[in-house]
């Protein structure tokens, strides 16, 4: 049982599900805590199939909440623990994942989105975006990462535990259900073959010694009496965030030095979106991309450069707004023109992106 | 960019859609191809037309869905009616000629519509089973997106374990793989 | 054109042919349902809340009013109609998660509150709709998509009683039993016995139905049968658990 579930590393062409499995196994998760909903269940299928073989363990919880809050416990035990969800599945988990940005938690979600609100589809959308983000009754002071391809969700599932275990914020992949149900191929590997090093992780409780004696013993809450104290806490925790955030920040940039028209769009829906640039460059247009990886923090000091230089943005996502509002929020003052193309709950094609580009022109 | 091409395969549950769009990505996929596959899911396990989308291309993949098909395969009244949607007047549109009840939906602005007798030559020259690798055998007639031996290699991993049992089987599948493009040949 | 099926009155045609897999269930304990409706004529006071899952599928079955609702929350749904209207005769409908695993607690308050509401829980021991995940009822050593070795009753406990669990916790005039989809006639009584109950204002009434998936279970038609008339039936017993007037346990 010794052995590394990935050696070195291979070629590979599978579901986004799996490949989720296989990052989570690689990056040295020891229990995975879940429940079922649609379109996550396969990261539960494989990792119960193949963790035992590796003296990884699994337990499907009652819920969500659940999910969730034992998911905490096996982090504060010490273990690198991570659950998976989508759509109501991500609501439930808003309650343990404000405990765990309270209390700088380090537990690893992967969020694979569906259409929203309520049930809606078990397919497909970018409306859990917000929810990701801002969910909980908190500042959403969390790591997300938006993947759009296979590739990534293997590379940001293994960093996301380093994230997360590094800054101590609560970490987020978000996913959406066609790169869960989908074939395409990747590389997966070993972390370490790659010269990536792993963050151990630690526990919060039973570090050795008796407490009260040999050493402190763990109080641990996310409860404070008065205003004052809370607002002093609060602080303390932004002001870490947004010293984590220049390292943590990622983002990608397509033909945007030049761009007249400057496309923002994140996740899957990005390779429309650079399908398009590729296309209309061959036509001579001046259109960009401008990708952020990191959704929290925000890339915002690079958007801000590009968007600052364009005659026009153009949102485009597979929900109403919500990457539009994080856009928004983090340009104001910038006074380019900002169009949306909104298509919630379905996803967006190359050939959409070139006509919605065409018009603005 | 480098040319996409993209196929849509629909037909009932049961009558392997999913696996000839499986077999063809893996092929493609072993080729040195860039392929993308997604399956339609919803929330009824049984019932529903059962749709693939496949993307096979030498460069950059975009979306996983398409608005409309290179090349649609139909092989039930209604997935005839499902893939109306993703045509356009470059599609070329194959159905199976056996399906009944259909003549007022096949597109009219499709770029070809072709109807082959994949379930007939299945039932009466090969076997029913196999009606599905002769429609795979037509989509790379029509678009040679991988190349027969390449195909045969996917086909080979996927059932060999079938084969081993019974080496007949795989003489069959290769047949009716064969089959399939020359019912296409000199069609398109 | 060939003869259409007999169906309750109560159920609605138009929604016919239903999405349920063939081998199914849920039609079995929803023709039931609906006999008792027409038997009482009750279709114009009932509303009919679904869950998530399989039971979904079942939100515009009947000539009822009708909610679907979230996974597990059907219960409180139908508790918060009846509370704020008396003349609701409320039943929810739910599966194995529904009921056991994310509605528990919900189920557990329902039955201790004495909620004059029927709840209908539909035990096939597996989560249907999201592809065969193991539930509260999986039995041990049962394959399910997350216990793909067999479930292991060291690491995840015994399949879930939960009739027994609510009959224990339940107030006088509550009516727990357990019905079984391979006699439709004793289960009819009891979902009879059941809403008459909850007509007359005594108390909570639970039901829970033994029932079929051979497509997760990846059975034949007699694997089917004898899955649920065997090897269910060994951990859960069929029959009434409370009666009211009749003590506590049967």
């Amino acid at each position: 049982m010794a052995a590394k579930p990935i050696e070195g590393e291979k070629k590979v062409f599978v579901t986004g599900n799996e490949a989720v499995a296989w990052a989570a196994l690689a990056a040295g998760a020891e229990i995975m805590y879940g429940y079922p909903i649609t379109p996550q269940n396969e990261i539960m299928h494989y990792w119960t199939r193949i963790a035992p073989k590796y003296g990884k363990k699994f337990l499907q919880t009652e819920d969500e909440i659940s999910a969730g809050f034992t998911c905490l416990g096996g982090v504060l035990a010490g273990r690198k623990a991570f659950t998976a969800t989508a759509g109501p599945g991500n609501t439930l988990m808003q309650e343990p994942m404000s405990m765990a940005e309270m209390m700088r938690i380090p537990s690893v979600v992967v969020i694979c989105a569906r259409g929203g609100p309520s049930t809606a589809t078990v397919i497909y959308s970018q409306q859990e975006t917000t929810l990701t983000c801002y969910g909980g009754n908190g500042e959403g002071l969390r790591i997300v990462y938006s993947t759009a391809n296979h590739q990534e969700l293997y590379d940001y599932t293994i960093k996301a535990f380093n994230s997360a275990w590094k800054y101590r914020f609560p970490t987020f992949v978000l996913g959406d259900g066609y790169q869960s149900k989908m074939r395409e191929s990747l590389v997966m590997y070993d972390p370490e073959a790659r010269g990536i090093e792993m963050v151990e992780s630690e526990p919060y409780v039973l570090k050795p010694g008796v407490p009260g004696s040999d050493r402190k013993a763990a109080h641990l809450r996310n409860t404070y009496n008065m205003e004052d104290e809370l607002y002093e806490v609060i602080m303390e925790l932004v002001k870490d965030f947004e010293k984590m955030a220049p390292e943590v920040v990622e983002y990608a940039v397509h033909d945007c030095e030049d761009a007249e028209i400057l496309l923002l769009a994140h996740g899957v829906v990005s390779r429309a979106a650079l399908g398009a640039v590729k296309l209309l460059r061959q036509e001579g247009l001046k259109v960009g991309l401008f990708r952020p990886i990191t959704l929290r923090p925000f890339p915002q000091e690079e958007l801000k450069k590009y968007a600052q230089k364009a005659k026009h943005i153009l949102v485009v996502e597979s929900a109403h707004g919500q990457l539009d509002k994080l856009v928004k929020e983090n340009i104001y003052g910038i006074t380019t023109p900002i169009s949306p193309y909104f298509r919630p709950g379905v996803g967006v094609t190359v050939e959409e992106v070139i006509q919605e580009v065409k018009k603005l022109v | 960019m480098a040319k996409v091409v993209k196929i849509a395969l629909a037909g009932e549950g049961g009558q392997g859609v999913q696996s000839v769009a499986n077999i063809l990505v893996e092929a493609a996929y072993e080729e040195g191809k860039e392929a993308l596959y997604i399956p339609n899911f919803g929330v009824e396990q049984r019932g529903g037309v059962s749709v693939a989308y496949v993307q096979i291309s030498d460069g950059y993949i975009g979306s996983p869905k398409f608005k409309f098909a290179d090349i649609i395969i139909a092989l039930s009244d209604r997935a005839v009616r499902r893939t109306q949607k993703y045509i356009d007047e470059n599609t070329l549109f194959v159905y199976d000629s056996g399906i009944e009840g259909i003549e007022e939906d096949l597109p009219k602005q499709a770029k070809r519509v072709l109807g082959i007798p994949a379930i007939e030559v299945a039932k009466n020259e090969l076997h029913p089973r196999v009606f599905n690798v002769i429609i795979m055998g037509a989509v790379i007639g029509v678009t040679g997106v991988v190349s027969i031996e390449q195909a045969k290699a996917a086909l080979e991993k996927k059932l060999g374990y079938k084969f081993e049992q019974n080496p007949q089987l795989r003489e069959l599948n290769f047949k009716a793989l064969e089959r399939g493009i020359e019912l296409v040949k000199g069609q398109v | 054109m060939s003869v259409q099926p007999q169906m309750p009155k109560s159920w609605c045609i138009e929604t016919k042919p239903h999405k349920f897999c063939p081998g199914c269930g849920h039609p079995l304990v929803l023709k039931a349902l609906g006999e008792v409706i027409d038997e009482l004529e009750i279709a114009d006071k009932v509303v009919y809340g679904c869950d998530i899952g399989c039971s979904l599928l079942a939100w515009d079955f009947f000539n009822v009013d009708s909610i679907q609702t979230h996974h597990g929350r059907t219960t409180p749904v139908i508790v918060g109609m009846r509370r704020a209207n008396e003349d609701v005769i409320g039943i929810a409908y739910m599966g194995d998660g529904g009921g056991y695993a994310i509605g528990a607690q919900h189920l557990v308050n329902a039955a201790a509150r004495n909620e004059k509401i029927l709840v209908i829980l539909v035990n096939n021991t597996q989560y249907g709709m999201t592809g065969g995940q193991m539930a509260p009822t999986t039995l041990p050593g049962q394959k399910t998509e997350t216990s793909p070795y067999g479930r292991d009753v060291e690491w995840t406990g015994p399949p879930v009683q939960g009739p027994e669990m609510v009959a224990a916790i339940s107030q006088e005039g509550a009516y727990v039993a357990r019905g079984t989809v391979a006699n439709i006639r004793q289960l009819k009584k009891f979902i009879k016995k059941a809403v008459e109950n909850v007509m007359q204002g005594n108390g909570f009434s639970f039901i829970e139905a033994l029932s079929l998936c051979p497509t997760n279970w990846r059975t034949n038609a007699e694997q089917t049968w004898r899955f649920v008339e065997e090897d269910m039936a060994k951990f859960f017993k069929v029959g009434e658990l409370k009666v009211p007037g009749q003590g506590k346990e049967e």
